[in-house]
């Protein structure tokens, strides 16, 4: 019998549950909604693939968070020097490869991109395993006690990066191939905000399937629901907690890299800057859920851009204002994950 | 005589600042069902827990196999071949019924043999096969909990007030199942607070109070001792049924 046993004769097969679909019929729902208020068709076009595209690198970056603060129970104010410390790890690609993003080549382009982001994650995941066990380790259990020894930890790896590599913002080139748009008679869509939006959707997929279609996904998915039963079933949830952190923290990294290229400057505070967002999504979202952080994240930056455009004064408080909403219907979020 | 599959002496057990357990000890041996028995608040869930590991006894020891498993840590313990299904069942809501199996089946695929020969004993999973845990009634939770503790060979099964909250028809349901357990040959140390199902069940019996097992020996003795019975646990067993 395949490890996913279910397919034997034996068993009368049922549909499956429904799906909660009312979340996810927000996102267009509000999109259309919006058509009407911005007016140009081809404007709405180009701000909801700006907020998708916006939408997908907040995923990215809080996509980590919300898998440790499930499974792990972890509030770590720390995640954002990940998103940092991985926008950064791009310097390490793009100081001996810096002419691979002038050249004239898609390859060469998106070759350069890739190993910036496979080194950010790299960077990131070792220093999410250090920072787990130097500093969140002593503090499970108490959120108190997480919440200042992460900002603390924060502080100090934002002190260290000025240190590396000095406090005055640093520009980055965006490689050639994702520099101007693609034109659609009146629409306008940038390249990288598409790219951004391609990259989003990859991960959000193969997570999606790691979650829901491997052995590893399963325990991560049951370990957010009730930790001590997995480990009465033999598994040890240490490790799956110490393997969550790092990926959770390799995930701010390319986070972070998307956000660099997009922003094209690094600083250390880069990461910090973004947490508010990312924490407003992983609670609309529901915490510990993947899919509700990404439905969060499409959410809330649609919003931003919407509103910007049709009330610019509104946008500084568009945000909170879709958690208040959301959180009165939904008080534990879009996609509430069961717990103990 | 050969030595029991599972033997504590004089097990404590604090938690916090609560002293939990004064001195467990008893053995069971291989192929048994033993019930323990006892009321509320006398230490039977902290007995299994301290078993699994899941809180650590503050002196004494427990030996599993001939194995001392006292300070072991909870996945060594289950690996060691110990299920638990707790008074709280421990499903995984979020998952499917199939996902709940799957994930007990640690050493890999679970074998079709077996998975007929559970499905047999709780035909009602086969109908939620796909759908959320969460979906099931208290009762098929329940199924849930056992079989997924039997989705793979194991030594001894630790079972907590499977009965609780159960319908009459889905206790003995579970009273049944529990009997092709027992047949299988499988060790069984059973808490349970309904005296009925105990005593249908048990070849052994042990009934703790304050921490302490006060009575151990053939469940066939308290059955038939009814002023035992009722200085034991205040209760006689033809009231219950």
């Amino acid at each position: 019998m395949s490890d996913m046993a279910a397919d034997t004769s034996t068993v009368t097969e049922l549909p499956r549950t429904r799906t909660d679909w009312a979340p996810l019929a927000l996102v267009p729902a509000l999109a259309l909604v919006a058509l009407p208020f911005v007016g140009e068709p081809s404007t709405w076009v180009t701000l909801t693939v700006a907020g998708l595209a916006m939408g997908m690198m907040i995923f990215l970056m809080a996509s980590g968070l919300t898998l440790v603060f499930g499974l792990m129970d972890i509030i770590n104010f720390g995640h954002g020097v990940f998103i940092s410390l991985g926008a950064y790890a791009t310097l390490l690609v793009l100081g001996p490869l810096a002419s691979w993003a002038q050249a004239d080549s898609v390859g060469l382009n998106l070759a350069l991109l890739l190993l910036c982001i496979l080194a950010a994650m790299a960077v990131t995941g070792v220093v999410g395993a250090v920072f787990e066990r130097v500093i969140v380790r002593p503090v499970y259990g108490s959120h108190l006690k997480q919440i200042l020894v992460t900002m603390g930890g924060l502080i100090v790896a934002e002190q260290a990066i000025h240190a590396i590599w000095g406090a005055s913002p640093i520009p980055i080139p965006l490689p050639g191939t994702l520099r101007g748009a693609f034109v659609l008679g009146d629409i306008v869509m940038e390249r990288y905000r598409v790219f951004a939006v391609v990259v989003g959707l990859a991960v959000f997929i193969a997570m999606q399937l790691l979650l829901n279609r491997t052995r590893i996904g399963l325990l991560i998915r049951a370990g957010v629901e009730n930790p001590e039963m997995v480990e009465a079933l033999g598994y040890r949830i240490r490790r799956l907690f110490v393997s969550v952190f790092v990926a959770g923290s390799a995930l701010a990294g390319l986070g972070g890299v998307m956000w660099a290229f997009y922003r094209q400057t690094l600083t250390a505070g880069m990461g910090m800057e973004v947490m508010v967002l990312v924490f407003i999504v992983i609670i609309v979202g529901g915490l510990g859920s993947v899919g509700g952080c990404f439905v969060g994240s499409i959410l809330v930056a649609l919003v931003a851009n919407y509103v910007g455009f049709v009330a610019p004064k509104l946008a500084l408080i568009s945000n909170i204002l879709v958690m208040a909403l959301v959180l009165i219907w939904r008080p534990q979020g879009l996609f509430p994950v069961a717990r103990r | 005589m050969p030595e029991p599959l599972l033997q504590l002496d004089a097990v404590q057990t604090h938690i916090g600042p609560y002293h939990i357990l004064h001195g467990v000890s008893f053995g069971m041996p291989a192929g048994s069902l033993t019930m323990l028995l006892g009321r509320n608040g006398a230490g039977k869930t902290t007995t299994l827990r301290t078993i699994m590991g899941l809180w650590h006894a503050s002196s004494g020891s427990i030996r599993f196999d001939g194995r001392d498993i006292t300070t072991s840590a909870t996945p060594d313990i289950a690996r060691a071949g110990i299920a638990y299904v707790p008074e709280s069942m421990g499903i995984f809501t979020d998952l499917s019924v199939r996902e709940n199996i799957v994930l007990a089946a640690r050493s890999g695929p679970v074998d079709s043999a077996r998975l007929d020969w559970m499905l047999g004993l709780f035909p009602a999973l086969k109908r939620f096969w796909n759908l959320p845990a969460g979906n099931l009634s208290g009762g098929q939770k329940q199924m849930l909990a056992i079989a997924r503790a039997i989705a793979e060979p194991r030594r001894l099964l630790l079972v907590d007030e499977p009965t609780k909250g159960l319908a009459p028809v889905m206790v003995r349901s579970m009273i049944e199942a529990f009997k092709a357990l027992k047949a299988a040959g499988e060790t069984i140390l059973l808490v349970e607070q309904n005296f009925y199902a105990a005593s249908a069940l048990g070849d052994n019996v042990l009934v703790m109070d304050d921490g302490r097992i006060v009575h151990s020996g053939p469940m066939s003795d308290l059955v038939a001792d009814q002023a035992l019975q009722q200085r034991l646990l205040g209760l006689s067993l033809d009231a219950h049924q």
